[in-house]
């Protein structure tokens, strides 16, 4: 296997790390805040504050790290993307600030402010929407070279169905995702009133979630037919995600064993996250960028897998140890880890 | 009206996010030391004065780095998007620490989650502050392979370019080029002296507001004394920089100096200007110093700005930010020396109000100085954005909209700065020193 074949498949597995915890995060946030006008505060706020308060530096670094690799194994990026995500990212930028600072300044310091809390929801939703636009751009059709530079065309992006699309899919699996996550992380804190409502919202967001990822897939054949065939090149990776995707959902409908359907929804979305992602090769951006034009060095491209190994080797323990203490900590998630003084 | 300009626009949107991004970085890799050195105290000497600065400290640390995750997110991101052709050379050669730097940034996130929610997890306290040592230890690390990419910047190695291709790129020749260790030196060193001179600041504003609590003394006078330890190493880690300047930057040197023509004992001068025929008036002079700072012989001969053509010269603003940054060293080396003598021999200058005042200066003077810094290293590599190799203007970006991102930065900002300083001083006047000490009392029945 070539070495620009592992970087991305690394990097592809930091973004499916990302995308799923950071949903989590996101729609943890949006439920809180929804939490405020649909009177159930006093149901979701314990739970969703609980998981929240440990882990929230941690995703971000996931991202970082992302943006960080894929200029590290590709350096070409930093050029086609960097020149053109200057709009979009900036705004994404500024909506993870929103985020990032509320959980200082409302966990930490001030007192309530429910503007702040649907703004913090908001941006929420606002994130997974302005950074799939990314991926929008990378099948192609949005990006002209003027002058040897990269232009992206704003009109086109902005009337494209293709990125709707896009947007609705990382809206409704975010909550999606999110909700399913917290029913079971409900049960095993034995907190059954914020189960119940948790359990609605996933049952509630299941249905959007296939339906629009469905609906890219038949878009992506108009709009890049070379892709599309690649993806029914790989038919089966997709079936197969739409099987656990009715696992997760036959699970919460009988209300029975909430950990597996969380597990089953990973592999549906990890199914249809590589499955994309496999299609995608070789491009990173259609037609402008292969990852074979964009590649390193190998000198470098050796180095960074030697310290990815290595860091990867630093980081497993302790983000092991981060989730014992917290996450499936029993009595932590229950609130009723003994205070020792 | 002026031309839309993207590099302009650039150079200030990168300026002002670094600019802003320092100050809690700067505390960000800092404090965790100081927290743990507090802690210790207090576990070995058995004072809970000293867990309870830890533990205070502690929490506001906690405001301090949401802010510098945000804001590092920012400057990660706006390397790519405003200096994409530069990203795309560099990424080539210098992205194994920049990748490092991301791990070292995780380790240190997640012990500090668990070192945040475990305070009363643990029966010894010992296990808890060890706890620290991988968050003390991650943020060090940070700013150890940041620098790293910085000084290439400075000092390009470990690569060549043949007929416009890299070629044999070595990436820990490149880490390792030849301003990393005085750099990274520097940085670290004066991290640790900015954020002991912070914390300081804070325990000198409570005695000047007539506080007399023992905990305030107590922290006043273990950060001056940190403090004072790291200005020390900063000095000597600053004459090392001179020493690297004068032999693989010298235009760099020169031009912080005003020092034009070459010559042999060159004497070193202090702020002053510049008049209409460029020659330097009112400025300070001290003979032989600049010959002593630049080769540690004061016979020695400097290489001055002339030596270089115009258009390769860096701007001569520098002059005053070195000087400032310099002066305020040095100041807090004397002003950090002479409190300690003064608590060791009881003067009663101590208890002065107007001195106190001058303590509660020395955070926000070492800041001051931390920005200098940086704007001396960044305008004095001008104009290339990697010495030698590449120009500013030809790594930015040619994207349209960059001044619209600047205004959408500057109030994003704003408000950071503004919340953070808001949430911080309502942290702690809902909840002072005092009533806290109480509280820890009650609880353990002596009330």
């Amino acid at each position: 296997m070539d070495l620009a074949i592992v970087g991305i498949a690394v990097l592809w597995t930091f973004l499916f790390g990302y995308i799923i915890i950071a949903s989590i995060d996101f729609g943890a946030g949006f439920f809180s805040a929804y939490s405020e006008i649909a009177n159930t505060k006093h149901i979701l706020h314990h739970i969703i504050q609980r998981y929240l308060s440990p882990v929230w530096e941690v995703t971000n670094v996931f991202l970082v790290f992302f943006f960080v690799g894929i200029v590290g194994f590709f350096p070409s990026t930093a050029f086609y993307y960097g020149t053109v995500l200057l709009v979009p990212v900036s705004i994404s930028i500024i909506l993870l600030a929103i985020r990032g600072s509320y959980y200082a300044f409302q966990t930490y310091g001030a007192k309530d402010s429910k503007f702040y809390i649907f703004l913090y929801g908001l941006a929420g939703l606002l994130i997974p929407a302005s950074l799939s636009i990314v991926l929008t751009i990378s099948e192609g059709g949005f990006v002209e070279i003027v002058n040897g530079n990269p232009k992206l065309m704003y009109e086109e992006l902005f009337f494209s169905p293709l990125t709707w699309s896009i947007v609705i899919l990382s809206v409704v699996s975010v909550l999606y995702i999110s909700a399913t996550f917290l029913t079971a992380y409900a049960d095993v804190a034995k907190d059954y009133d914020a189960k119940g409502v948790l359990r609605k919202y996933a049952l509630a967001w299941s249905g959007p979630t296939i339906l629009s990822a469905g609906l890219i897939i038949w878009q992506l054949r108009q709009h890049n037919a070379e892709h599309f065939q690649n993806i029914m090149d790989i038919w089966w990776m997709f079936g197969l995600s739409g099987v656990f995707f009715i696992i997760t959902v036959v699970l919460l409908w009988i209300k029975k064993y909430y950990s597996l359907a969380f597990w089953s929804l990973i592999i549906q979305f990890a199914l249809a996250f590589f499955g994309y992602g496999i299609s995608h090769y070789p491009y990173l951006l259609y037609p402008h960028l292969t990852i074979y034009d964009g590649f390193t060095n190998d000198a470098m491209a050796t180095a960074l897998i030697i310290a990815f190994i290595a860091g990867f080797a630093l980081l497993i323990p302790s983000l092991f140890l981060l989730a014992r203490l917290f996450l499936f900590n029993k009595d932590y998630v229950r609130g009723e880890e003994k205070r020792r003084y | 009206m002026w031309e839309y300009d993207p590099v302009m626009f650039s150079r200030i949107l990168t300026g002002l996010t670094l600019a802003f991004h320092i100050i809690y970085a700067t505390i960000g890799v800092g404090v965790p030391l100081m927290i743990a050195i507090a802690q210790w105290i207090g576990i070995k000497k058995n004072d809970e004065h000293y867990i309870l600065l830890a533990r205070r400290w502690t929490r506001g640390f906690v405001i301090t780095v949401a802010v510098g995750v945000v804001t590092g997110t920012a400057i990660g991101l706006q390397l790519s998007l405003l200096w994409p052709n530069f990203m795309e050379l560099a990424g080539h050669v210098i992205s194994l620490p920049l990748f490092l730097e991301t791990f070292a940034f995780f380790f240190e996130a997640i012990f500090l989650g668990i070192y945040l929610y475990t305070w009363d997890r643990f029966e010894n306290q010992k296990k808890h502050m060890l706890l620290l040592i991988p968050v003390a230890i991650g943020a060090s690390f940070s700013a150890f392979f940041i620098t790293m990419v910085n000084a290439f910047m400075n000092t390009p190695a470990g690569f060549d370019i043949v007929n416009g291709a890299l070629v044999n790129v070595d990436p820990l020749a490149a880490m390792f080029n030849p301003a990393t260790p005085t750099k990274v030196a520097h940085v670290l060193t004066t991290a640790y002296m900015t954020s002991a001179f912070i914390l300081a600041s804070i325990a000198a504003f409570q005695i000047f507001k007539g506080r007399d609590h023992i905990y305030h003394k107590k922290s006043l006078y273990l950060m001056m004394k940190v403090g004072l330890i790291f200005s020390i190493a900063t000095v000597l880690v600053g004459d090392l920089s001179g020493k690297f300047l004068a032999e693989y930057q010298p235009e760099k040197l020169a031009a912080a100096e005003w020092h034009f023509e070459t010559e042999e004992a060159a004497s070193l001068l202090m702020f002053g200007y510049l008049d209409d025929e460029g020659d330097v008036q009112g400025a300070i002079e001290i003979p032989y110093m600049l010959s002593i700072l630049a080769h540690g012989d004061p016979t020695s001969e400097v290489t001055g700005l002339n030596e270089y053509p115009e258009e390769e010269q860096p701007p001569l603003i520098v002059h005053y930010f070195f000087d400032l940054m310099v002066t305020i060293g040095m100041w807090l080396t004397f002003i950090s020396a002479f409190y300690w003598l003064a608590v060791r021999r009881k003067w009663k200058v101590i208890k002065n109000k107007v001195f106190n005042f001058i303590l509660v200066l020395s955070g926000p003077l070492a800041i001051m100085a931390i920005e200098m810094g940086w704007f001396f290293a960044e305008f004095g590599r001008q104009p290339w954005i990697l010495r030698g190799v590449m120009k500013t203007p030809e790594g930015a970006t040619s994207a349209a909209y960059v001044d619209t991102m600047l205004f959408l930065f500057v109030g994003l900002y704003l408000v950071l700065g503004t919340a953070s300083v808001i949430v911080l001083t309502k942290m702690f006047k809902k909840n002072p020193v005092e009533r806290e000490l109480e509280d820890h009392a009650q609880e353990r029945g002596e009330w």
